[in-house]
């Protein structure tokens, strides 16, 4: 099947990972029209009436960086890894999950993408490796060239036209893509299903995501929504890239990600300072983000008011007076501070973890390559981390983890494939 | 059957280390992360070991049997001794982290403490050493037949889940001795650690599989007693603590008497 264009391009200007704790990008808000622009501006006043330590918890600001700070940076920090690893996990979970059970996705097909042109059914190893690597060379131009033309449209404005791709991307994964997943997972499981039932379920499936990632929702739910969309998108990759092109292509995109981000230049990172600098969200649809900013899906404000309560509780004996009068008003703000700080994860990066560990599911019926391949991910995605909190700007979130993964894979599959064989074989426990 | 043999082996497994996971660490994120570092550690140092088992395997004769045996339990000396290596190295990696941690935030105490650190990190390397152990087999065991038809033994993944879920332990045990003996420089307690770890690993491999689970769970005992002592735990410890009349750790849990 050759895919067409509108559905490859979404993992784009996905490959990055931004940080919110940078107070002029709020957070995501599910709708960017509802939230005034001046309510930012309104909630600095009420936290610096805060005295002293106490203000540590609503440190949004960026004028109380002090040794609270770093206290609670870490613990958040610690949290925020954790926010990420759960999604990512899931996503690792669900491709590994499907690619062991539904035969579909690892078939031999001769049919490619059209990114892909060059075939790997040579006889020659030298013949492949160049085919693969031409084929890398055609999928990373294709890609450059669709992010900078999405960060021209962005820089002038052109925002209908965004959106109409974006919406036509997601309308593609969302029903076409899990139309074809749920077919095959049918057909695994010997399952006649009528076409009605099969049409109420993708009906409803699809609207819902459109409207969750597109517009308003739970957090959760789209949250969800995104992860499944990433592991259709893997799933995709894994089944229609050819072998060798695919670990070249992994690695070839983790280089240019980090040129894309890092550099002056950068796609990438012209989208995310032009974010910054317009005050705007990044599209919905193209990061996952941990945290949101208002009241959907937040704690109930009970909860907001113990909570407000128990940070109170840390803040010094002489001001507590003052505290409690105000500390109604300011358990909102404090909670939304607190939810502010989440972390974004682009959905690229998502999918190309996903690819990573799905290759090394399919590629053999061997189980410990994949559980190392995962590992190395995540350590990877804490380093990653890490270097966010120290550098407290956008990174690429792809280089390290992918170069741990492809080391893991590669030295796994060759070297401790037959030593744990041996091993397993004698019995030996080490 | 080969799903109940499945859920059952997995469950022997890994069920004692799961439910340690799900109740003392699954809730504190720092301790996820040094957890999923110490079985990174654990995963380099196998992928060390390997790499000089494969050369040197590459380089034998690989037709002689005897000394293909020979190289494989040089290999897994020298697993076993990366292993330990790595742990010290971990060790020392926390040490400094923590220091660093300690300056930076000004505080009197640190967010993690040694002792977490090491009961972590022992964990970290059970978890990843298990996983690697077993469940390739776990994975055959779903498959369509079974073992023991040409006369092998009928109890090979009975006993390696038994023996998955010794190691795991253990592992745990050692890390805990370990890091306590290399905070008070006892090193006789890092040899004997290092000792029982190649005793473990070396000497329990007959056919008869399940005569080498009781030396195993003896020095999985042994070591358990000991790690208990070292983690500061003791006879009037555990009474108040079953008994519920453990007022410390009732105050620090919130609960009423």
């Amino acid at each position: 099947m050759n895919t067409s264009d509108s559905d490859d391009d979404s993992y784009n200007e996905r490959t990055a990972l931004v940080t919110s704790e940078n107070p002029v990008v709020p957070s995501y808000r599910p709708d960017p029209d509802l939230t005034p622009p001046n309510d930012t501006a309104s909630k600095r006043p009420r936290v610096t009436r805060r005295s002293g330590p106490a203000a540590a918890d609503g440190g949004g600001s960026d004028q109380e960086v002090d040794a609270d700070e770093e206290e609670l940076t870490l613990k958040y920090g610690a949290k925020h890894v954790i926010m990420l690893f759960i999604p990512v996990t899931l996503c690792m979970v669900v491709v590994v999950a499907t690619i062991k059970s539904v035969s579909f996705y690892t078939e031999k097909t001769d049919q490619q993408l059209i990114y892909t042109p060059f075939t790997e059914n040579t006889t020659s190893v030298g013949r492949r490796l160049l085919n693969s690597v031409l084929n890398t060379i055609i999928m990373i131009s294709v890609i450059v060239v669709m992010t900078i033309f999405l960060v021209v449209l962005y820089k002038y404005r052109c925002y209908k036209f965004i959106h109409g791709w974006l919406i036509l991307s997601s309308l593609m994964l969302l029903f076409w893509f899990s139309f074809m997943y749920l077919g095959e997972v049918f057909k695994t499981y010997n399952l006649a299903v009528d076409y009605p039932t099969v049409g109420v379920i993708i009906w409803n499936f699809g609207a819902v995501g459109m409207i969750c990632i597109h517009w308003k929702g739970p957090l959760q739910l789209q949250q969800a929504y995104l992860i499944l969309i990433s592991a259709l998108m893997a799933l995709v990759f894994i089944k229609y890239l050819p072998e060798w092109s695919a670990w070249v292509i992994l690695g070839a995109i983790s280089i240019y990600d980090l040129v894309a981000v890092l550099s002056p230049k950068g796609p990438l990172r012209m989208l995310v300072e032009t974010a910054q600098e317009r005050n705007e969200p990044i599209f919905p649809a193209l990061i996952y983000s941990s945290a949101m900013m208002w009241t959907v899906g937040m704690a109930s404000p009970i909860d907001a008011e113990r909570s407000g309560q128990e940070t109170d509780e840390e803040a010094e004996q002489s001001s507590r007076g003052a505290e409690s009068e105000s500390r109604p008003s300011r358990s909102f703000p404090e909670e939304e501070l607190e939810e502010d700080r989440g972390v974004k994860l682009g959905l690229g990066d998502f999918i190309f973890y996903s690819v990573l560990v799905g290759k090394a599911a399919a590629t053999g019926g061997d189980w410990n390559t994949t559980l190392a391949c995962f590992v190395a991910i995540l350590i990877g995605l804490c380093l990653t981390l890490l270097l966010l909190a120290i550098f407290k700007k956008a990174l690429p979130a792809l280089p390290i983890s992918i170069t741990f993964g492809l080391v893991f894979y590669f030295s796994t599959d060759f070297l401790v494939q037959p030593f744990m064989d041996n091993l397993a074989a004698h019995q030996f426990y080490i | 059957m080969t799903a109940a043999v499945f859920f059952g082996c997995t469950f022997i497994a890994f069920g004692p280390a799961v439910a340690l996971f799900l109740f003392t660490i699954a809730r504190e994120p720092l301790r996820v992360i040094f957890l999923i570092a110490g079985a990174f550690f654990w995963l380099v140092s196998l992928l060390l070991s390997s790499l000089v088992w494969f050369i040197s395997v590459q380089i034998s004769n690989k037709n002689s049997a005897a000394q293909q045996k020979g190289l494989l339990i040089f290999g897994v000396v020298l697993s076993v001794l990366l292993q330990e290596t790595f742990r010290f190295a971990y060790y020392k990696l926390l040490k400094k982290a923590n220091e660093g941690l300690l300056t930076l935030s000004q505080e009197e105490t640190m967010p993690i403490s040694i002792r977490q650190l090491a009961y972590v990190s022992g964990l970290g390397f059970g978890f990843m050493s298990g996983a690697f152990s077993v469940v390739n087999i776990l994975a055959d065991s779903v498959g369509p037949g079974t073992v023991g038809i040409h006369g092998d033994s009928q109890h090979y993944f009975l006993s390696s889940a038994f023996m998955t879920m010794a190691i795991i332990l253990l592992h745990m045990f050692w890390g805990v001795v370990f890091f306590d003996a290399c905070e008070k420089q006892r090193w006789w307690a890092v040899a004997a650690v290092v000792i029982s770890h190649l005793v473990v690993s070396c000497t329990f491999q007959n056919p008869e599989y399940v005569a080498s689970l009781v030396p195993t769970y003896i020095i999985l005992f042994v070591m358990g007693v000991w790690a208990f002592y070292s983690a500061g735990g003791s006879l009037r410890n555990l009474k108040l603590c079953l008994t519920c009349k453990d007022k410390d750790f009732l105050l620090a849990n919130h609960r009423p008497r």
